[in-house]
C-alpha cells in the first residue's frame, strides 16, 4: 500500500510541476438555466464557461423548435468576464428552444454543446 | 447586455492562423465527439487517439484460482502522432503472492500500440479506431507471468453517447457505451509444451455522464465535484478460439467512479471474477490520469506533426 500511495503521490508531483495552463472549456452554467422553464421569457441568453474562451472563435444560437433562428445575432465574449458568453435574444412566445454552442478556449481547444429551455410552459 | 467586446482583429488572425496550422479538425486529443466527453476507462481500451498519461495505475487483483494474488503498478502512455493517428506505451511493475512459495517481484512485458482514428461523428456522438496492439515476448520477468513469445492484437475500439436520442427521453441521453473487439495471437503456439491460444478478447464500459446531465440534459444542481463524476460499469471478457479446450472463457466485472477534472481525472473499480475460472472473492483499481494535452497544450500535448 506504501508503494501506491507513493506512486501516486510521484505522479501528482510530477505533473503539479508543469507549467500553468488552460484547458478545455465546458460548460458550468448557463442562464436560463439548462433543461430549465422560465414564466417570462428572458432578454438574453448567458453562458459561463469553465475556462476563457476566445471571442472571435465562440458562438451562441438560439432557434425555436421550427428551427428558426431567434436570437439577435450578437454573440459576445464581455471583455472583463473572457469565460462568458452572451446573446440578445427577440421577443420569445411560450415555447422550448434550443440552445446551441461552440467555443474554442484560450489554448485553442474547441468544444460544443447543446442544451433546451422552455418559456412560459409552466 | 454589456457592450465591451473584444475585436482586436490581429488576435483574430493570429488564432486564426494558429487553428489552421494546428488543423483543428475532428480529431482532438481527449475523448470528444460531439457535445459528449468520453472519459479514459480503465479496463476499457479508449476509442480515440489522446496525448494522455496514466501515471499510475495500481490494482489489486482477486485471487487467482490457486490462491495466488498479483498486484500491479503500471504506467500508461498514449500520444498522437498526427491528429488521427497515435501511439501507446506502457509497463507495469508486478507483485506475485503465491502460498507455500516465496513472493515475488518484477516487471511485466512491455505493452505498445499503432492506432488510427477511424471516424468521429459529433452530431451521433461516435468514435471508431482500430489498433494494433503488441505483448512483446522476453522484456519482463516470467516468474511474474510475463511471457517469452510476443502477441499480436489487432482491435476495433468504439465509443457512442446517447445524447443523440429525442429529448423526451432526459435522462437516458447521459448514458454512453464503449467497446473493444479484437483477437490475440501469439507468435509462438506452445510454450513448454503447453498451448499457447488464440482469444478472442471483446469488453464493454457502461457510462453514465453527469457532466452531460449539466451541460446538455437539465441543470439539477449538481456543482464540482459532483458535477464531474461519471459512474460506470466495464467488463472483460477473453475466450481462447484455438488451442485450447471449449469453455475457457475468462474475464472481470468491474464497477467503480471516475471523477474528470480539468487537466487529470481519477477512477476508482472493484473487480469482481465473473466466473470462477477468473478467480474468486474481489480485487480493485485505482488510476491516475493526465490530460496532457491540457497540460501542455503547446508542446508535448499536441501531435508530433504540428511540433514543428
Amino acid at each position: 500500500m506504501r508503494g501506491v500511495l507513493m506512486a501516486f503521490a510521484a505522479g501528482a508531483a510530477a505533473m503539479s510541476a508543469a507549467p500553468p495552463a488552460r484547458a478545455h472549456a465546458f460548460l458550468d452554467h448557463a442562464s436560463p438555466p439548462v433543461g430549465s422553464s422560465v414564466p417570462a421569457a428572458p432578454p438574453v441568453v448567458t453562458l459561463w464557461f469553465t475556462q476563457d474562451l476566445e471571442p472571435g472563435f465562440s458562438r451562441v444560437t438560439v432557434t425555436d423548435e421550427a428551427g428558426k433562428q431567434v436570437d439577435l445575432g450578437n454573440a459576445q465574449v464581455p471583455r472583463d468576464s473572457p469565460a462568458e458568453l452572451q446573446i440578445g435574444l427577440k421577443p420569445l412566445p411560450p415555447g422550448t428552444y434550443l440552445v446551441s454552442w461552440h467555443v474554442v478556449s484560450v489554448d485553442t481547444h474547441p468544444t460544443e454543446g447543446t442544451f433546451t429551455f422552455e418559456v412560459g410552459q409552466g | 447586455m454589456r457592450p465591451t467586446l473584444y475585436n482586436d482583429r490581429r488576435a483574430v488572425f493570429a488564432l486564426a492562423a494558429a487553428l489552421m496550422i494546428t488543423r483543428i479538425n475532428g480529431a482532438l486529443a481527449h475523448g470528444m465527439a460531439g457535445e459528449r466527453f468520453f472519459p479514459a476507462t480503465i479496463l476499457t481500451d479508449d476509442p480515440f487517439v489522446a496525448d494522455e498519461i496514466s501515471l499510475p495505475q495500481a490494482s489489486l487483483n482477486p485471487p487467482a484460482l490457486d490462491n495466488s494474488q498479483l498486484t500491479n503498478i503500471e504506467i500508461d502512455l498514449s500520444k498522437r502522432i498526427t491528429p488521427n493517428t497515435g501511439i501507446i506505451i506502457g509497463d507495469e511493475w508486478q507483485h506475485l503472492r503465491a502460498p507455500g512459495v516465496p513472493s515475488v517481484g518484477g516487471l511485466g512485458p512491455l505493452r505498445t500500440g499503432a492506432q488510427y482514428q477511424l471516424f468521429i461523428d459529433g452530431p451521433h456522438q461516435a468514435l471508431g479506431l482500430l489498433g494494433l496492439n503488441v505483448i512483446w515476448g522476453h522484456t519482463g520477468r516470467t516468474a511474474v507471468g510475463a511471457p517469452d513469445f510476443t502477441t499480436l492484437s489487432p482491435t476495433f475500439d468504439f465509443g457512442k453517447g446517447f445524447g443523440d436520442i429525442p429529448r423526451s427521453l432526459p435522462y437516458l441521453r447521459p448514458f454512453a457505451i464503449t467497446g473493444n473487439l479484437g483477437f490475440n495471437f501469439p507468435t509462438q503456439a506452445t510454450t513448454a509444451g503447453v498451448p499457447n491460444p488464440n482469444n478472442f478478447a471483446y469488453g464493454f464500459a457502461f457510462e453514465y455522464s453527469f457532466p452531460y446531465i449539466e451541460c446538455c440534459v437539465k441543470d439539477i444542481g449538481l456543482r464540482p465535484p459532483f458535477s464531474q463524476l461519471i459512474p460506470l460499469v466495464e467488463v472483460s471478457f477473453t475466450t481462447p478460439i484455438s488451442r485450447a479446450p471449449a469453455n475457457q472463457t475468462t474475464g472481470t466485472i468491474q464497477p467503480g467512479i471516475i471523477w474528470a477534472g480539468p487537466y487529470f481525472q481519477i477512477g476508482a473499480e472493484a473487480i469482481i471474477p465473473a466466473n470462477r475460472l477468473t478467480g474468486h472473492g474481489y480485487g480493485g483499481v485505482v488510476q491516475l490520469h493526465f490530460y496532457l494535452d491540457d497540460i501542455f497544450p503547446h508542446s508535448i500535448g499536441r501531435p508530433i506533426s504540428e511540433w514543428w
